[in-house]
């Protein structure tokens, strides 16, 4: 049985940390890039070359992109063949969030408890999806998630009746309702089907995707064209200043549901959308 | 960055607030100070008590931020504004208090609003996601209340042409939503 040693883990995450937190990804780059040219506002024009300015400071100084560098979210595939030694794997994801914090000067944004309201000085807990995949690999992909834009989501369980149609315009309602809050242009995640926690899951997951990829199901594919077309008609645009660009992106996954049921969750990203993958192998 | 607006020189008095309008750009040359959440709350427990606040909040600024931690050699970690909706419950009794302007990023209630005409306050934007970029304009950081409270204690700064946007008017004048409007299809 192949090995990986939580040490090696714990260095993963570290790094995955610092890279997500001062790098803007090269999707989000680009996606500016070609909104700058599409963009009508003037004032939205200049925003997204500041976004843009902005990450290049970030990069060449080793800082955080934005002061919110988020909740560590954590998407693991663990290969079924994998052994982990030398401890908890659990326990290494978080060794690697709490020294990545540390070592990067990022933001300690974690608190114990929703009500008492203590930070826990190191940003752990991080959230951790885990999914036993077949392999021997251990796929870790990190998407800290900022808060303007966590607070944006929404999820609604609709009727089988309200169909396309009402999942669309929940969509819509949930982009427009957040107006300015989440740092415009944003990326919407969108999680269809399942049961109501996995729609939410879902809705984070489509986030990691890289923007302007479509989904490989071309009706789906056409549905987010479809959805970006209507949220940038809502003219909200850069920093809710008004303009074309409200998102970059739309991204949808969908799983099978209940006869009874149409889970739509919601997740809106800032345009950070940060998430960094690394493959260990065994 | 000249180009970038009118600068201003903080305190804010009344007769500048006055001036002010919506989609203005202005830079900010001088002291202000941050202050988010569990600040905010502080404040306002200290104001039931009677007792003093931190800073006198006459003429003054909050930027909602709560910073990274500075690394060797900077003054600031990445500092752009956090989402000013969850000080709504706050702001007006700080308005009554004095304030005259706050910097964050997204909308107001209606009661914020009110408290802004009827005291004279203004509402300024700082790009949301542009922490890197707006800590270059902050040239001193010190904090002077709540240190338990880490990125969320109070900071006094002190900003160079720190570049902000007029969100909110002490008329009411709000660009989110004239700007919507010129561009909603």
């Amino acid at each position: 049985m192949k090995e990986i040693s939580v040490q090696k883990i714990v260095k993963a995450v570290e790094e995955l940390c610092l890279e997500a937190n001062c790098v803007l990804n090269q999707d989000v780059v680009d996606a500016l890039q070609r909104s700058l040219v599409t963009e009508e506002s003037p004032q939205g024009k200049e925003v997204l070359e500041l976004l843009l300015q902005n990450a290049e400071i970030a990069e060449r100084e080793s800082i955080p992109i934005c002061q919110d560098t988020g909740m560590a979210v954590l998407f693991v595939e663990v290969g079924q063949d994998l052994h982990i030694t030398g401890g908890s794997l659990t326990e290494a994801l978080n060794e690697g969030v709490r020294r990545g914090y540390k070592k990067g000067f990022l933001r300690k944004s974690v608190v114990t408890n929703p009500f008492t309201r203590e930070n826990t000085q190191d940003n752990t807990p991080a959230i951790i999806h885990y999914d036993v995949v077949e392999g021997d690999n251990l796929t870790l992909t990190l998407a800290p998630k900022g808060f303007g834009s966590e607070n944006m989501g929404a999820l609604k369980m609709l009727k089988p009746s309200d169909g396309l149609a009402g999942m669309m315009d929940f969509v819509v309602e949930t982009v427009e309702k957040a107006g300015a809050n989440p740092c415009p242009p944003i990326v919407v995640g969108v999680g269809i089907g399942g049961t109501m926690e996995k729609a939410a899951y879902l809705a984070k997951k489509a986030l990691l995707r890289d923007i302007g990829s479509a989904h490989q199901d071309p009706e789906l594919a056409k549905l987010e064209q479809e959805l970006l077309g209507r949220i940038n008609d809502l003219g909200i645009g850069p920093q809710g200043y008004g303009g074309r660009t409200t998102a970059l992106g739309v991204s949808l996954e969908v799983f099978a549901t209940h006869i009874a049921g149409l889970p739509v969750a919601v997740n809106i990203n800032c345009h950070v959308a940060r998430h960094r993958k690394i493959v260990l192998k065994g | 960055m000249s180009d970038q607006g009118r600068r201003i020189i903080t305190p804010l008095d009344l007769e500048i607030v006055q001036s002010l309008r919506c989609g203005d750009r202005i830079l900010l040359n001088g002291v202000i100070y941050t202050g988010r959440d569990a600040a905010h709350k502080r404040m306002i427990q200290a104001l039931e008590r009677g007792e003093e606040l931190p800073f006198n909040l006459k003429d003054q600024i909050i930027y909602f931020v709560g910073p990274t931690p500075a690394p060797p050699g900077k003054v600031i970690g990445s500092a752009g504004p956090t989402t000013s909706g969850r000080m709504d419950a706050y702001s007006p009794y700080l308005i009554a208090q004095g304030l005259k302007g706050m910097i964050g990023k997204g909308l107001r209630s209606n009661a914020v609003i009110e408290a802004m005409k009827e005291y004279g306050a203004v509402y300024l934007g700082a790009i949301g996601g542009a922490g890197a970029l707006l800590a270059g304009c902050i040239k001193e950081a010190e904090v002077i209340a709540y240190p338990d409270l880490g990125p969320e204690a109070i900071h006094k700064l002190v900003v160079e042409d720190f570049p902000v946007t007029v969100l909110i008017d002490s008329q009411g004048g709000n660009l989110y939503e004239t700007g919507q409007k010129a561009y909603k299809r």
